[in-house]
């Protein structure tokens, strides 16, 4: 039985003008994500895969084509399907962590339950759960200024898991982390695509991802340039892993 | 494409909003002070024009004849430079409360583009701001309004000693009071709710992307 798709685009396309010069940056990008696939988008900064990223995630509307997630056309909805959307179908990670600074780590993993509908004893049931999944028990009442790199990633995490969603997006995850902190986090949400099933839809540059990867997408100037599964990968890995060492 | 049906339930209580507007304030303290500050240095300033005014018409119509007649003899010129005052000090506390609200919540373009991607509606973004920007005004404007009162009952004092205290117009001083209050309040909810407004409306990854 084929596999679902979660994400599908077609013919995507995103102009930014850049005061009155327009700026193609993403020129016709046809796409298909399956369930519980792990994916990376891959490309060099300025190849379009944030503001690829940004689609997919129902946060930035395209200029032309269509994103569909879970089957459900990004374009139909309202204002307030589309904040659910983001609450209970996708959980965001980003480069920068965005955690927000006046909240515990318990507090940001707690916000989207709550936004949810959730109860806050059952919210913070959950969220300490989720902080011990992502490996961070015992500091769930700092700021997220007390925390080092990894750690809000940690808890970045854990928020973007707390209300189940189908998909994880994952916007340069490892971009501001050290290597070793990196591959603890690129383990981590290999580990939670395995145990929670969630597709993982990761835009980077960084090849310790490959690793991980069921397929990998190459993006170069707004266009895939071609998109390699897991197989072909695996031949690929020591050519790679050979080239980021020099 | 045939649409799902997606069962719509998105809330914030009041009382989480209440508690993480709360807590903003607290952990924002430097910030919130330099805020509340100047809301402060505006309803004070048109706090102590509105109050010399009150003490100058109470003493003309209470004070003995001798400064009356002065005072009466002043009071046409009096009236003018009142007049300029208020507007001035009126103006005063406009730009600076606005332009502070206005500073310290478009900084927060990324948490409100954070926020949207938890599953934040405008209305939440608008309710959290609503309330922080309600106690930065309340309490700058209460104490801005106290500490202009105070202020010129002192200069009232030191001029015309006992008399100040006698023909003291704790009415009209209430009324302005009030006036001053509303305005300032008013004020910091305006300068608040709109750049927050702005960022609310913006697509998660623009608001994020927003450099300030």
């Amino acid at each position: 039985m084929p596999k679902e798709a979660i994400v599908r685009t077609i013919g995507l396309k995103k102009t930014y003008m850049l005061g009155k010069i327009p700026l193609p940056v993403l020129k016709g990008i046809d796409l298909e994500i399956l369930k519980g696939e792990y994916i990376s988008i891959m490309g060099p900064s300025g190849s379009g895969k944030t503001t690829l990223f940004n689609m997919i995630g129902g946060l930035d509307k395209p200029t032309e084509g269509k994103v569909y997630i879970d089957e459900v056309d990004v374009a139909q909805l309202d204002a307030y399907e589309l904040a659910w959307l983001r609450c209970r179908k996708i959980g965001y990670i980003f480069q920068t962590f965005n955690l927000i600074p006046v909240m515990t780590a318990l507090e940001n993993i707690m916000l989207p339950m709550i936004f949810a509908g959730l109860s806050t004893d059952e919210a913070m049931e959950k969220a300490r759960q989720l902080l011990v999944t992502v490996g961070l028990g015992e500091r769930i009442h700092h700021k997220p200024f007390e925390l080092s790199g990894g750690q809000q990633q940690r808890v970045a995490i854990a928020r973007a898991l707390a209300n189940d969603p189908a998909i994880i997006l994952a916007d340069e995850p490892t971009g501001n982390l050290d290597l070793r902190t990196g591959k603890e986090i690129i383990q981590l949400l290999k580990q939670m695509n395995r145990e929670k099933k969630v597709s993982v839809i990761t835009a980077t540059h960084d090849l310790k991802m490959l690793d991980v990867s069921d397929r990998v997408v190459w993006v170069r100037d707004g266009l895939i340039e071609r998109v390699e599964d897991r197989a072909n990968l695996d031949i690929k890995i020591g050519e790679v892993e050979g080239e980021e060492a020099g | 494409m045939t649409k799902k049906k997606i069962e719509k339930q998105l809330s914030l209580p009041f009382r989480n909003a209440f508690q993480m507007s709360l807590r903003s304030l607290k952990i924002r303290f430097g910030r919130s002070i330099i805020v509340t500050m100047s809301i402060l240095l505006g309803i004070a300033f048109l706090m102590s024009v509105f109050s010399s005014n009150a003490f100058t018409n109470a003493l003309i119509e209470k004070g003995p004849e001798a400064l009356r007649a002065t005072m009466q003899q002043n009071s046409q010129e009096l009236r003018t430079r009142s007049i300029w005052l208020v507007s001035l000090s009126l103006l005063v506390c406009v730009v600076g409360i606005v332009n502070a609200m206005l500073m310290s919540v478009t900084e927060r373009s990324r948490e409100i583009g954070t926020m949207k991607c938890l599953g934040a509606l405008d209305r939440f973004v608008m309710e959290l701001f609503l309330l922080e920007s309600l106690a930065h005004g309340l309490l700058g404007s209460i104490a801005g309004a106290i500490i202009g009162i105070f202020a010129i009952t002192i200069v009232f004092l030191l001029q015309h000693g006992r008399l100040a205290i006698s023909v003291f117009p704790a009415g009209a001083l209430l009324k302005y009071s009030l006036v001053s209050i509303i305005l300032g309040t008013t004020l910091a909810v305006i300068g608040a709710l709109y750049p927050a407004y702005v960022s609310a409306r913006m697509e998660p990854a623009e608001a994020m992307r927003r450099e300030v």
